[in-house]
């Protein structure tokens, strides 16, 4: 008996993806084209993005020390711990999706689940970088108050989620252990 | 892009230091960056996929005339909508933002959309899960969606 190697469903869904551009492209369907111009379009940019990020995770991880973390963002750091952390994603950039596996390797060392989530939520809303253009073409009153609003809106949700997590049992999954 | 040149420099930068510190602790931490990267391919792959199919069958303008149509409520739903489930990089969506709003765009529909877009991401589910689990990545979604309807219509109000 032959058998299958195991496949994760990302890749089964790629190899379906391929063979339905070769059918197109046989098939002379021109909507293959656009399908393969979105696909190396938006691949170019994560072919830059994703490797950087995973470089710099990487680095940070074997330099971060765990009870520096554990000190100041850890479970009794307090206010001070949300204060580190509101900083530390004010100072990146790129899609919210980059910030998860910082946002593991975080809760990795030891940074309590609540400033976990309360980095996710600075990440999403008050980066530096996003903040410029937002600026420069919505204004900075528009700008301001977005930002103001924010940040009290996701300490209410980043509580609600530790409490949640905490009743629950619930932790952050370590994708380097499962294949 | 000038992003992405800034994120280049940034990583040779962190890596030449790193590596003048310690060789053997860069060579390391390289190698589980590679080995993190490798783990959540199938996610990144699956984005991919998933975006490139959306683009090609809802093509932005249709986005931007969407958003367009509606006003008051309607259009602020449509907008949540539009906003969690589209995956717009800051450096485009602002122009769109700016421009939208100088059409006459009311400010709670740009405020939601933008929120909703930085904040929720339906697209970006598969990769969330693979850190968060998935219990705690719908749950932060979920709530995200409804903190962000809160600061967009907040941000409309207050304008």
């Amino acid at each position: 008996m032959i058998k299958l190697p195991h496949l994760a469903f990302g890749y089964l869904i790629t190899l379906v993806f391929a063979v339905v551009l070769l059918g197109l492209h046989i098939g002379g369907f021109p909507v293959g084209y656009r399908l393969l111009e979105e696909f190396t379009a938006f691949s170019s940019r994560l072919l830059i993005f994703i490797p950087c990020l995973f470089v710099l995770i990487g680095l940070l991880d074997v330099w971060l020390p765990q009870q520096w973390i554990q000190k100041h963002v850890g479970e009794e750091s307090g206010g001070r711990g949300v204060f580190f952390v509101v900083l530390l994603a004010m100072f990146q950039g790129g899609p919210l999706y980059g910030a998860f596996p910082v946002a593991h390797l975080l809760r990795k060392k030891g940074c309590s689940m609540r400033n976990v989530f309360m980095y996710l939520g600075a990440f999403s809303t008050l980066k530096i970088p996003m903040m410029f253009f937002e600026v420069s073409f919505l204004g900075l009153r528009f700008t301001l108050i977005r930002a103001m609003l924010a940040l009290p809106v996701f300490i209410i949700i980043a509580d609600l989620m530790s409490v949640y997590a905490r009743r629950n049992g619930l932790q952050m999954k370590n994708p380097g252990e499962s294949p | 892009m000038p992003d992405d040149s800034i994120l280049i420099a940034l990583t040779l930068i962190a890596i030449i230091v790193s590596a003048v510190i310690d060789r053997r602790k860069t060579l390391m931490g390289l190698r589980r960056g590679g080995k993190m990267l490798l783990n959540l391919l199938p996610q990144f792959l699956m984005l991919l996929v998933i975006v490139s199919v959306l683009l090609t069958f809802v093509p932005r303008e249709a986005i931007v005339s969407g958003l367009g149509k509606q006003s008051g409520g309607l259009g602020v739903i449509v907008a949540a909508g539009i906003g969690s489930v589209a995956l717009v990089p800051g450096p485009i969506v602002y122009p769109l933002a700016g421009m939208l709003v100088e059409n006459g765009m009311s400010w709670t529909v740009i405020s939601v959309f933008i929120t909703t877009l930085m904040m929720v991401g339906i697209l970006t589910f598969p990769v969330e899960k693979a850190y968060l689990g998935l219990r705690l990545a719908a749950l932060r979604n979920i709530l995200f969606f409804f903190g962000a309807l809160i600061i967009g219509v907040l941000v409309g109000s207050v304008l």
